[in-house]
């Protein structure tokens, strides 16, 4: 049933509940396709060997008359920065190759807690230090759209999966744009939560400060279900937030109608606009033709200042790495993970850490680990890592007083659309810049949604409009951007994925 | 190790004034682990007691321990500190296998209790102020065991064992500012100053204050400034002194030690040192160094903690009095002599003579029986000695005593039978039938038949030498089987005896 | 133009327990050079007057109650451990005295 895999989450949970389709079918449906196509795309680090049995568990369940929650039964990709007790969770590095947490990250346990299947674990940069997933240990994972690009990153796995139709859902993390940037270039919705909204406990840690689980999907609703299931305080995580949370389903529902943008005040952030170049011609252009459509929509667009986010990719180039050193920390060899004794000299414990951690870790983690711990050490904290905490302040400030104008701010999500495998890989300055339109919602801990917003003339792939709310408003990020979906797709005649070469083309 | 070469005492602190400083380790006693939810326990098994956060798995989260956050605050307000209106964690990193982390989650410059200070009093009736810079929350490191190589040191070990039971457990850190002009009393300062930090922690209960399972570690600094010189000497960190009498050697030995290298015209290396319990010395542990760089910074998966002052005056209204007001206000109110009271002290007996006395006995019965017959029969069996029995049940006892009922030597007998389980004073009484006899008769039958039995004592008692009289009352007592009053048969014998 | 020596690289790898070769730290050395120009900027705005935000959603007080919760047990512990001895985790003979 190849169709099945067509389905938005949201199609596919009506038609498991109805009884049209079995979960059993449904996932394997998802294998099917994994295993048709992953080998070119290598969405997935690894598939799970239990969903079947999964899948049947829930459907007897059902069968059995239970009361089942909204995407029971529909398949999930689960990104492997998450722990999972069933799967291997690497984070893309080769320090954890094999390692079996014992235990499931919250966000995990609350997909089975609502009965969703785990189809596998999704490939990422190594421990999400990346925007491309070619700091993968295991190797890169391919753009559905173009087996020669970058799916982004760190995220890529989740994005591609989605958008190759290996599953309708995936989880992603997003510490500088790793849910949305990958988004962006594979023409899927991700989205990262206000900062606290969904628990890290189980995420294996880049930067504390910034990290956020989200959800990945080809659908704002699908994006919202998954939202509701994932989200909610955490006592486990101490940065959790007891909010109340709306809907984000029924949110994008509302959205859905479209009356969400009449009277709306959307802000254009001046200095994410691209207004000073360094945007590819054709994202420039598909952005600038989304703003006259809101206006014709009926919404008001006002242009916003930001001026301290010029500092944002470098305060954030400091608070990350200095975090993210002292995160990997833990990966020792002591209780978990390669253990790796030196080639000469003396083994000791000391010399076996060192040993390990120059063998376990690749070289973006390691450039960032030293550049972190330079930023920490005695004599710079002050200059790095303190200054870099205040401009995180004065890009609040920014965010405070943009919000004062406009409901929503709006920018490209990403500068360029998805590029060559290998273009940047030696160039990292030039990779870290390709965070700039995401970075100052991590900053800032609103949140932050990217949707599709069609091709570049170009090049024909996908190009990416990010949404920003404040902290907390959540929701109306769904709402808009269901509502502006809605538009796009009704003005293209179609979804964005529907033209998508189907994959086999796409390598020729 | 070559063995150090040491001053006189006496000389050292006639050449130098010696300056002191302490941090002090306390392991709190609550339930759980200062950031998850594992048991906070003594001697179970090796890693029974670990969890992802704990464990340092990747992933794992920290989550406050409100419990301890309020001990922490009682801690510091008992040691008179200024509670921190805002404070944070951070992260002080550095690699070693028993750190699971591999940072300690601690606090930095924002201590939750800060600019406090202790007075001691020292046996000469010296009274010294000790000031406390800040005490603050942190959690403690998992335990290794050195396996191969001499007696289970690091030095020389084939390799070592990690048990993370301990890793998480809360610590308080206590940090004192130099202490000076403590002179020649300095090692006595630092056993007073240790000794009075534990009455503290366990008056207010945050702490099971058990030096001998580590609940409390003490790091003496050292340094010796030569007599009329402004400037700081070059300090010696000693680590881990764990007992009282231990703190007191080190800062002795240190002082001993140093002096002996500056007289020589040497130089003190700044540095840690390693004190060795057996030899009671001390021996050159890691230099301290520019490489240590422990890059703290702010925890970012914690909050900042931020008392609200109401809640730092409910804490306040909780605490105890000062263990050393505590025991001024008793030593007085009882009448004890110094030595008296430091018996009852250093028997740590405190609480039960206090108890024993508002149960209504007399001070100097409560402190007989505590201090004496109870104190021996503990240190035989190996115990404390309020675990034989209550201090309700001494005063009773005690009572009986003051009515006559019981003699003292029977009294013996009945504490025998209560700490056996037999029941209350008066109970065990009645089961043994210990009554002391009080029928004139019998003791006059008795006292009849032992001076008959013994004319010569008659005769000497009636020549007026009374004292003989004591011969016969022990063999009253003998034929009473002890349950006589010897007060009461020796008046009857004089009257006997026709005296 | 920022401070960043091969010394300094091989110090903060030495911090940061990373066995890194002489052609990792000469590399590293430029790339770190050439990265710390670009964010030392930071400063530039860091001005005294400007708090400083360490969590971008400000709490506080966020506390758990002293409950015991189930830790792991001894096998799911030691599961992942590359070595170990009876119920603990096994290491070689360290090198260091104790912080």
């Amino acid at each position: 049933m190849p169709e099945l895999i067509h389905l938005s989450a949201a199609e596919l949970a009506a038609k498991l509940a109805s009884g049209e389709v079995t979960s059993v079918e449904a996932t394997q449906a998802h294998l099917d396709r994994i295993a048709a196509v992953d080998g070119d795309v290598h969405a997935f680090l690894h598939v799970s060997d239990t969903a079947l049995d999964t899948a049947a568990a829930i459907d007897a369940r059902r069968a059995a008359g239970e009361e089942l929650g909204p995407l029971a039964g529909v398949p999930v990709a689960i990104k492997d920065v998450l722990a999972t007790k069933d799967m291997p969770s690497t984070s893309g590095s080769k320090i954890l190759e094999g390692w079996l947490p014992p235990y499931d990250a919250t966000v995990v346990a609350r997909l089975r807690a609502a009965d969703l299947v785990p189809l596998g674990k999704t490939n990422m940069d190594e421990f999400a230090m990346g925007s491309s997933t070619e700091h993968s240990a295991f190797g890169p994972s391919h753009n559905p759209w173009d087996l020669t690009r970058t799916p982004g990153g760190s995220g890529g796995g989740s994005a591609a999966a989605v958008s190759a139709f290996e599953a309708p859902l995936a989880l992603g993390s997003d510490t500088g744009g790793s849910i949305r940037q990958p988004a962006a270039v594979t023409g899927s919705v991700g989205v990262k939560p206000t900062y606290g909204g969904v628990s890290r406990y189980g995420a294996i840690a880049l930067a504390s400060s910034l990290d956020q689980v989200g959800p990945v999907s080809r659908t704002v609703l699908d994006a919202g279900l998954l939202h509701d299931v994932i989200s909610g305080h955490d006592p486990l995580d101490s940065t959790s937030l007891t909010d109340e949370w709306p809907s984000m389903a029924d949110a994008a529902r509302r959205g859905g109608t479209g009356e969400a943008l009449t009277g709306l005040r959307v802000g254009v952030v001046r200095e994410l606009s691209g207004e000073n170049g360094g945007f590819q011609a054709g994202v420039k252009q598909r952005f600038d033709e989304t703003v006259a459509a809101l206006t014709a929509a009926g919404a008001e667009v006002v242009e916003v200042e930001a001026p301290s986010f010029e500092y944002a990719v470098a305060a954030y180039y400091l608070i990350l790495p200095a975090e993210a050193s002292s995160n990997l920390a833990r990966m020792d060899s002591v209780r978990f993970g390669l253990r790796v004794r030196p080639d000469s000299g003396p083994a000791t414990v000391e010399r076996v850490m060192s040993a390990t951690r120059d063998a376990g870790f690749g070289a973006e983690v390691k450039r960032r680990i030293i550049l972190g711990t330079y930023a920490l050490s005695a004599g710079y904290y002050d200059a790095y890592y303190g200054s870099a905490q205040k401009v995180r302040t004065l890009i609040q400030q920014d965010f405070a007083q943009a919000f004062d104008k406009a409901d929503v701010l709006i920018s490209p999500a990403a500068p360029t659309t998805a590029f060559e495998l290998g273009s940047l890989v030696d160039d990292p300055l030039a990779m870290y810049l390709n965070d700039v339109t995401t970075i100052p919602a991590n900053l800032a801990g609103i949140p932050g949604m990217s949707i599709p917003m069609g091709l570049a003339p170009e090049d024909g792939l996908p190009t990416g409009l990010q949404l920003l709310a404040p902290a907390h408003a959540d929701a109306r990020l769904y709402e808009v951007g269901a509502a502006i979906e809605t538009m796009l797709t009704d003005a293209w005649g179609h979804d964005l994925l529907s033209q998508a070469p189907l994959l086999k083309e796409a390598v020729k | 190790m070559a063995k150090d070469k040491l001053l006189d005492f006496d000389k050292a602190i006639e050449l130098y004034e010696p300056v002191l400083g302490f941090e002090v380790h306390v392991e709190l006693n609550t339930k759980t682990k200062m950031f998850c939810g594992c048991a906070n326990a003594f001697g179970q098994g090796a890693n029974t007691n670990t969890c992802p956060t704990c464990l340092g798995l990747p992933g794992g989260l920290p989550q406050v321990n409100e419990k301890a956050i309020e001990s922490s605050i009682r801690l510091g307000l008992a040691l008179g500190c200024e509670i921190a209106e805002n404070c944070r964690f951070a992260r002080k990193q550095y690699f070693y296998p028993d750190l699971a982390k591999n940072f300690q989650t601690s606090q930095y410059d924002e201590p939750i209790a800060f600019d406090g200070e202790l007075t001691l009093e020292l046996a000469s009736g010296r009274e010294i102020t000790v000031q406390i810079e800040r005490a603050h929350m942190e959690e403690d490191a998992g335990k290794l065991t050195h396996v191969g190589g001499a007696t289970g040191r690091i030095q020389g070990a084939e390799y070592s064992l990690v048990d993370f039971n301990r890793g998480g457990v809360p610590l308080v850190e206590i940090v004192t500012k130099i202490i000076e002009g403590a002179e020649a009393d300095a090692p006595e300062v630092g056993r007073a100053y240790v000794g009075a930090i534990r009455d503290i922690v366990r008056a207010l209960g945050v702490s099971n204050a058990r030096m001998e399972e580590g609940n409390i570690r003490c790091d003496a600094n050292v340094s010796l400034r030569p007599r009329g010189s402004t400037v700081l000497g070059t300090r010696t960190e000693t680590k881990n002194v764990n007992s009282l009498r231990s703190v007191e050697r080190a800062v002795r030995y240190e002082i001993q030690r140093q002096a002996a290298i500056l007289e020589a015209g040497g130089t003190i290396t700044q540095e840690t040192r390693h004190w060795h319990e057996d030899t009671g010395t001390t021996s050159a542990g890691r230099p301290k160094s520019d490489a240590d760089d422990y890059r703290y910074f702010p925890e970012p998966d914690l909050v900042p903690v931020a008392p609200s002052r109401e809640w730092v005056e409910e804490l306040r209204a909780t605490l105890p009095e000062p263990p050393m007001a505590r025991r001024k206000r008793l030593r007085e109110a009882w009448g004890f002599t110094a030595l008296e009271f430091q018996d009852v002290v250093n028997g740590e007996l405190l609480d039960a003579v206090e108890a024993t006395v508002a149960a209504g006995a007399s001070p100097a019965d409560a402190r007989k029986w505590w201090t004496g017959e109870l104190t021996r029969i503990a240190n035989a069996r190996g115990v404390a000695a309020d675990t034989l029995v209550t201090p309700q049940q001494v005063a009773e006892l005690s009572g009986l005593i003051a009515s006559g009922e019981l003699t003292d030597r029977l009294a013996r007998q009945v504490l025998e039978g209560v700490i056996a389980g037999e029941g209350s004073p008066a109970e065990v009484v009645e089961k043994r039938g210990l009554k002391v006899v009080s029928d004139d008769g019998a003791l006059i039958a008795a006292i009849d038949e032992a001076l008959a039995a013994q004319p010569d004592v008659l005769a000497k008692i009636q020549d007026g030498k009374v004292q003989a009289a004591g011969a016969v009352i022990g063999a009253v007592m003998k034929a009473m089987k002890g349950q006589a009053d010897a007060a009461r048969v020796r008046e009857l014998i004089l009257e006997r005896a026709g005296q | 133009m920022s401070e960043i020596s091969t010394d300094l690289v091989r110090h903060l790898a030495s911090l940061a327990r990373i066995d890194l070769s002489e052609g990792e730290l000469q590399s590293l050395t430029g790339e770190l050079a050439q990265i710390v120009d670009s964010i030392a900027k930071v400063s530039e705005v860091a001005t005294p007057d400007v708090p400083a935000t360490s969590h971008p959603i400000p709490l506080r007080n966020v506390f758990r109650p002293d409950e015991v919760r189930p830790s792991l047990t001894v096998e799911q512990a030691l599961s992942g451990a590359p070595e170990r001895e009876g119920d603990r985790f096994k290491v070689s003979a360290i090198l260091d005295e104790e912080q």
